[in-house]
């Protein structure tokens, strides 16, 4: 035996400590099965707690009573209202934000004087916390729905435009060189060349700063709002309602959850060269 | 078509790239710019796509002067030259969309020229499902397929193995031969130049001039062995001492 065959197969003796050694790639199955056990251990770990008695049940409900407290909550329909207002909310909020950042973004990629007029102004902008912005807007827009989805905007809207404009910096020179010598003009490159170039960046860009907008819409409904997802949670704190804390700080996990599998899914359809 | 550089100098800052550069193309030349890095010959050739403006100087042609890039001037890099997202067929297609060709003209000069550079089997390939010799035949297929009235090769072949290089630049001289395209090649690779090439200009670096000119009136009938024919070495040989002569020591 090699001295390599040897130090690899008591690399493999070694079991579940070899999946952390650096450069170790585990199968589909194992990577698979440690995906499950991030969800389930804790779950278990809860169970297990909350079965014992060790926390009183007050601050920590079982698992069995989120359940209950989410199902009748789904029977009422008062969940369905809270998930449409909300994510009503953070759609119409961060659809506005990239929007306007998109075509933002690329044109400070690709001009540096544009880049030069926006981003000292953003850079001082997206260090504003978002929540500070709460009391004007409820003077300048009341307490509808306006303010919240202002909130959403002014809150992902900076982060969107950096990040699409750092996107579009990685498009190749010679590309857009390229489709000028072809005869294209400044709007056919920008959109048919940097744009769709850019476009798995961009896609990836707005899954993680759609997650801000989740943020965000808690906060804004805590302050002043009828239905929602966080307008439910300050509901239930009032009446001491742990379970209902958790089954909605559980909805919210699935809805972000299931929004990023559909960006991944939106990534993978539309840009099957780049995945 | 008559492509004219004249008097062209380009600097950077204070830095002089090209220093009065001058030289003329006709329909049909096959030329060739050979020089070692530093020697500015990129920035000749961008200069005549229009991508950069020269500090002093003029490049006309058939008597307009350049003034921005056009697809009178066909350009081909040495990498990330094709929309990774198009298959090879689309990207040849790109070119004439972007002029807004009928789109009848448009399929028949894509598979019309996906032919000539002998890919119509993979008109439906990606490019990363290519190999580098064939995205470049790609990248020559599109810029051909705008009808240039010449063709500017940045190093086309540099990143390419050694054998698909000689290989793509067999099929570059063939398709030259046939379709009498007119080249302006930029190359450090003297062989390469004096294989393709009707006339070689040498360029020394720092600043960009050229020293020497040098005419190819060798048989090229068959590539492989003019590679190895005396008169061929001979010249290479010259041209590349040439060429050792204008850098300082190296090492």
């Amino acid at each position: 035996m090699t001295a390599t065959a040897a130090a690899a197969s008591k690399r493999r003796s070694n079991g579940l400590l070899s999946l952390f050694t650096l450069g170790a790639m585990p199968s589909k199955a194992v990577r698979g099965g440690l995906q499950v056990a991030s969800l389930l251990v804790p779950l278990l770990l809860w169970t297990a707690i909350a079965s014992l008695g060790l926390v009183d049940e007050k601050f920590l409900p079982s698992p069995q009573a989120v359940f209950r407290s989410l199902a009748s909550m789904a029977e009422s329909g008062i969940l369905f209202q809270d998930i449409v207002a909300s994510t009503g909310r953070v759609f119409g909020g961060f659809l506005l934000a990239t929007l306007l950042a998109v075509p933002i973004g690329i044109c400070m990629g690709v001009y540096p004087a544009i880049c030069a007029i926006c981003e000292p102004l953003i850079a001082m902008l997206r260090y504003m916390p978002a929540a500070a912005f709460i009391p004007l807007l409820i003077i300048y827009l009341g307490i509808g729905e306006e303010p919240k989805i202002a909130l959403i905007f002014l809150g992902t809207i900076y982060f969107n435009i950096l990040m699409v404009m750092d996107a579009v910096k990685f498009v190749p020179k010679e590309l857009i060189e390229t489709t000028l010598t072809l005869g294209g003009r400044s709007r056919q490159v920008l959109v048919q060349v940097v744009a769709r170039y850019s476009l798995p960046s961009i896609i990836d860009t707005l899954r993680i700063n759609i997650a801000t907008s989740w943020n965000l819409v808690v906060v804004a409904e805590l302050v002043a709002a009828e239905v929602g997802l966080g307008k439910r949670i300050q509901l239930a704190q009032r009446f001491f309602r742990t379970d209902q804390i958790f089954a909605e700080l559980i909805v919210l996990g699935l809805i972000g959850f299931a929004i990023d599998m559909g960006f991944r899914l939106l990534l993978r359809l539309s840009c099957k060269w780049a995945v | 078509m008559e492509l004219i550089v004249n008097n062209l100098s380009k600097r950077f800052g204070e830095k002089l790239i090209l220093d009065h550069l001058s030289f003329s193309m006709k329909s049909g030349d096959f030329m060739a710019l050979v020089g070692s890095s530093g020697s500015g010959k990129s920035t000749i050739l961008r200069l005549i796509a229009g991508l950069d403006q020269p500090s002093s100087g003029s490049i006309t042609v058939d008597g307009t002067p350049v003034s921005g890039p056009g697809p009178d001037r066909g350009m081909v890099f040495q990498k990330y030259s094709l929309y990774p997202w198009l298959s090879a067929a689309e990207n040849v297609a790109f070119g004439m969309r972007l002029q807004g060709l009928p789109q009848r003209d448009i399929n028949e000069r894509t598979a019309y020229f996906l032919e000539v550079v002998g890919l119509q089997d993979a008109a439906r390939k990606l490019p990363r499902e290519l190999s580098g010799g064939m995205q470049q035949r790609v990248a020559i297929a599109r810029t051909l397929a705008t009808n240039p009235k010449v063709l500017l090769l940045d190093e086309p072949f540099g990143a390419l193995d050694l054998q698909i290089r000689e290989a793509m630049q067999d099929f570059l001289l063939q398709l030259w031969q046939r379709t009498g395209l007119t080249v302006l090649l930029i190359t450090h690779d003297v062989e390469e130049a004096l294989v393709l090439a009707q006339r070689v200009h040498v360029l020394a670096p720092h600043p960009g001039r050229i020293v020497s000119t040098v005419e190819v009136d060798l048989d090229k009938s068959d590539l492989n062995q003019l590679r190895l024919s005396a008169a061929f070495l001979e010249k290479r040989r010259t041209l590349a001492g040439v060429l050792r002569q204008l850098e300082p020591a190296l090492v």
